[in-house]
């Protein structure tokens, strides 16, 4: 089946994009107010909050598979859910036109560059860095 | 008996008051929550641009990521948290409000209730967190 067509209305091909921007946005958003609450009640409301927080406390929660998914997942959502909402500024507040391609372009390379970083912060992570000071590092690291 | 029999003709006592630009929107409730999510939007989304690098140090070293995340410790980062929090409750809830208007008939109708709502889970969910945090960051 396809589509209705109005007599004269050009026939729309392919994928409609701000349509699934429009669903990105929302999906991402429900996803995402789950993972940033859980993140904020485990690393500020836990324990001392934030004055526990340091080498030997993401080194203690990244060796657990289940937060290094927790918190790759929040990256990308986070970054493609916020670069998008950017480009709806942009494409608001400015005309088009080169200003508009080069500011599109720059959220477009942070959030490239930033997924890229923080993925492999993430997974080649080495909690017990050789030659630092073992009061740094999480408990489980063997003393040397 | 009625006060204004049939054939009568009246003007309204009071001609009805007409703002500069006043329209079912501007300057009511569904402008501000659409002024207030793209503000937090912006802070938040710089705000993840910053914290991405930071937490990244873990990768250089233990002494660089303690040296920095040491800076979120402090009493003025302490308050800028409360406000990152504040922002990040607010764009959630008010996005949770913005669902239910887009998906159901009802919440669009009641979009200025659904307002208020935001705001008032926003109001509780702040009283849960900000003494707590503030505790651990003036206390130890």
């Amino acid at each position: 089946m396809t589509a209705i067509n109005f007599p004269g209305e050009p026939r729309r091909r392919g994928t409609n994009l701000e349509k699934w921007g429009w669903i990105y946005m929302r999906a991402s958003g429900v996803v995402l107010l789950v993972l940033i609450f859980g993140h904020l009640i485990v690393n500020l409301m836990v324990g001392e909050g934030v004055k526990a927080i340091d080498f030997g406390f993401v080194g203690g929660k990244w060796a657990d598979p289940f937060w290094q998914w927790w918190d790759v997942t929040m990256l990308w959502l986070a970054l493609i859910h916020g670069a998008n909402g950017m480009r709806t500024l942009v494409n608001d507040y400015t005309n088009p036109g080169t200003t508009q391609k080069v500011l599109k372009g720059a959220l477009f390379a942070a959030a490239a560059v930033l997924i890229v970083l923080g993925t492999l912060v993430v997974f080649t992570f080495e909690p017990c860095p050789a030659g630092s000071p073992a009061d740094l590092l999480p408990s489980f690291c063997p003393a040397v | 008996m009625p006060e204004n029999p049939a054939g009568t003709l009246t003007t309204p006592a009071k001609p009805a008051k007409q703002k500069p630009g006043g329209t079912l929107y501007r300057g009511r409730e569904g402008m501000w929550s659409w002024v207030l999510h793209r503000i937090t939007g912006v802070a938040i989304f710089f705000f993840l641009l910053v914290h991405i690098l930071d937490t990244a140090l873990v990768r250089v070293s233990p002494e660089a990521y303690n040296a920095v995340i040491g800076t979120y410790q402090t009493p003025i980062m302490g308050l800028g948290e409360v406000a990152l929090v504040g922002a990040i409750v607010f764009h959630a809830f008010n996005g949770l409000r913005i669902i239910l208007v887009d998906l159901w008939a009802w919440a669009t109708r009641h979009q200025k209730l659904l307002f208020y709502i935001v705001i008032a889970l926003w109001v509780i969910t702040m009283l849960g967190f900000t003494p707590r945090h503030l505790i651990n960051v003036f206390s130890h």
